[in-house]
């Protein structure tokens, strides 16, 4: 996740004349005061491609974005994490400069969003409800590579997206994942160094959305950036070095798959038992119960015990189940709490 | 593969003026070609004026007179403009409204395509199609039609009918921000047929009533159609600069309410 760029002294100062910024490593404790300073930029762990500082975001009366802190560093895939509504696609739109913020700033590769050179560098892929019908697949992505400075040849553009086969049919007698697969060639055409993709790989499927899934993680092998917007958690798990759970515009919650996981109760026990609901709730270490058709649910930091208890009061229990709380029931406990106002942190 | 440093650069990727210029040509060529494929548009766009001239002009009434010119060549400027018209605004206002209201035109915007090359790809189809349907009115009116033109009419019609379609495009624009993908083309039809009516290009100008020749004088319509007209000698003869200035008013209005729609659309979309 955290990816330390080493530079020697002498490759920085060669690079000092063009106006690059690098950083060389050093020490956390030094690092720690200096952001301390600096708020969101230039940290160690690779540096912060796009951000949203501050951002409030409103349609008439409904608040898509309350004041949410957010950056995106270079070389990871992050996912932006929510339900239908929490603001992701907002989110995503103002990063490429097609909303502009109420409250707060948008910094994209240094510089605003809107800035022509800076979508030279950057390939968007949105949900959208029309291409037009009549271009075949290899014009749309002829087009397209034209706009960059660098893009990537047309054959490679097919192969990535896996449409070798249909680069002369019209996009109007495409399936429905064949076209968003074609949305997806014309975000990388152009190589861009910071990808946006919302919502990916709705509409695919299993097989199309793995090999998406290669594609992205290509991508990063070879030093892109990625936010992902999903409401798929298993895609976020499969894919990103670090999660931002969304929801009703704030950011509730943000790190790796893992800690995420570990913000809820760790183990999930399910087992058809006779033991009342009330008693099930007083066993130490239980943080919750549910019915589950006929079967009962408990979470628990402490399985172990729990599941002695279990066996220990009830001697007939059966169908017991021990698994780790996905990401899933982390999620559900995270949106749960953030609408009832709790702050998991 | 090295771990390559994604250099927050400074430095400015600029375009060359060969690259944009590339941009613009390439981005042409596909809107045209997207409406060259588009079945609705073409037969539409094309086939009514040749229609109606082949009807009116060439079947029914090729040796009557309007006012001094024969009916076949009469009727070359109107139907051309009316073709003009429906060429433009089709090729504009239906389009921008559709990847407006669908979102192809965020993903436009979200790319490095400069954004004027969208507008001049539209500008381009709208040229070319007018200029298809006004030859091919020449073409007949020269076949069947006994008409003959001098060079120099033939040209002065050909560009004042094609220079024509600026001002109908800038009115596309305009609807088309201001409408609905399922919208804009019945909008364009309540806006343009009853115009092209009003304004003498199916019953000419003169057998219109009073009341209606006075709703005419607003109509960039009646303005374009009296130009087309002089050039072959007809209409009611009042200067041409008079029109042009109307023309141009009219381009510079709906260009400045296409401006409102575009800095509103940047506020108006839901994630």
């Amino acid at each position: 996740m955290a990816l330390a760029r080493h530079l020697s002294i002498g490759e920085h100062a060669g690079n000092a004349g063009k106006g690059i910024k690098e950083m060389a490593t050093v020490p956390q404790e030094i690092m720690n005061s200096l952001t301390a300073q600096r708020p969101i930029r230039d940290r160690a762990a690779g540096q912060v491609v796009a951000s949203l500082e501050g951002v409030s975001k409103n349609y008439q009366e409904v608040k898509a974005l309350k004041d949410v802190n957010f950056a995106v560093r270079g070389g990871e895939v992050v996912a932006l994490l929510g339900p239908n509504g929490a603001g992701k696609t907002t989110a995503v739109k103002l990063l490429l400069g097609l909303l502009q913020p109420n409250a707060g700033s948008v910094r994209v590769l240094g510089g605003d969003p809107t800035n022509p050179e800076n979508r030279m560098r950057t390939g968007a892929m949105l949900q959208i409800g029309r291409v037009p019908e009549t271009l075949r697949v290899r014009e749309h992505i002829d087009l397209f590579s034209s706009y960059y400075q660098d893009p990537m040849p047309a054959a490679e553009v097919l192969a990535a997206a896996g449409l070798e086969k249909l680069g002369d049919r019209k996009f109007g007698d495409l399936s429905g994942g064949q076209r968003q697969r074609v949305l997806f060639a014309l975000a990388i055409c152009g190589n861009p160094d910071l990808l946006f993709l919302d919502e990916p790989t709705v509409g695919l499927d299993v097989e199309a959305r793995r090999m998406l899934w290669d594609q992205i993680r290509k991508l990063v092998g070879c030093g892109k950036t990625v936010l992902l917007t999903t409401h798929y958690l298993q895609e976020a798990d499969a894919l990103a070095d670090r999660v931002a759970v969304i929801n009703k515009g704030q950011i509730i919650a943000e790190g790796t798959p893992e800690d995420i996981k570990a913000k809820t109760a760790g183990k999930r026990i399910r087992c058809f038992t006779s033991i009342p609901l009330g008693a099930l709730r007083k066993i130490p270490g239980v943080t919750e119960v549910k019915e589950d058709r006929g079967a009962v649910e408990l979470h628990t930091g402490v399985a172990e015990s729990v599941v002695r208890e279990l066996l220990a009061r009830d001697a007939q229990l059966s169908g017991l189940e021990v698994a780790a709380a996905g990401l899933e029931e982390a999620f559900l406990a995270l949106t749960q709490e953030g609408a009832n106002g709790g702050n998991p942190d | 593969m090295s771990t390559a440093t994604i250099a927050l650069s400074n430095t400015r990727i600029q375009r060359t003026a060969a690259h944009t210029v590339s941009i613009y040509l390439k981005e042409a060529k596909y809107e045209f070609l997207k409406y060259l494929r588009l079945r609705m548009y073409t037969v539409s766009v094309l086939s009514f004026p040749v229609m109606f001239y082949v009807l009116f002009g060439l079947v029914l009434n090729p040796h009557n007179s309007i006012e001094g010119t024969r009916v076949p060549v009469y009727l070359i400027p109107s139907y051309g403009t009316f073709g003009v018209i429906a060429a433009s605004l089709f090729a504009t206002a239906a389009g921008l409204a559709a990847d407006r209201g669908l979102g192809w035109l965020q993903v436009k915007r979200a790319s490095p395509m400069p954004p004027f090359a969208y507008f001049t790809a539209k500008l381009f189809t709208s040229f070319v199609f007018s200029t298809v349907v006004v030859l091919s009115l020449f073409a007949l009116g020269f076949a069947f039609g006994g008409v003959r033109l001098s060079t120099v009419q033939f040209w002065q019609l050909l560009g004042t009918l094609v220079a024509g379609s600026v001002p109908f495009s800038a009115m596309g624009l305009a609807l088309g921000y201001f409408t609905g993908p399922n919208s804009a083309p019945p909008t364009i039809n309540l806006i343009y047929l009853p115009m092209s009516f009003c304004s003498g290009l199916w019953v000419p100008f003169m057998f219109l009533p009073k009341v209606v020749q006075k709703i005419a004088l607003v109509l960039p319509a009646y303005h374009l159609s009296q130009l087309a007209l002089g050039v072959v000698g007809s209409g009611t003869h009042e200067p041409a600069l008079g029109h042009w200035e109307v023309l141009a008013a009219f381009t510079m209005i709906c260009l400045g309410v296409a401006r409102i729609g575009f800095q509103r659309d940047q506020e108006k979309m839901y994630g």
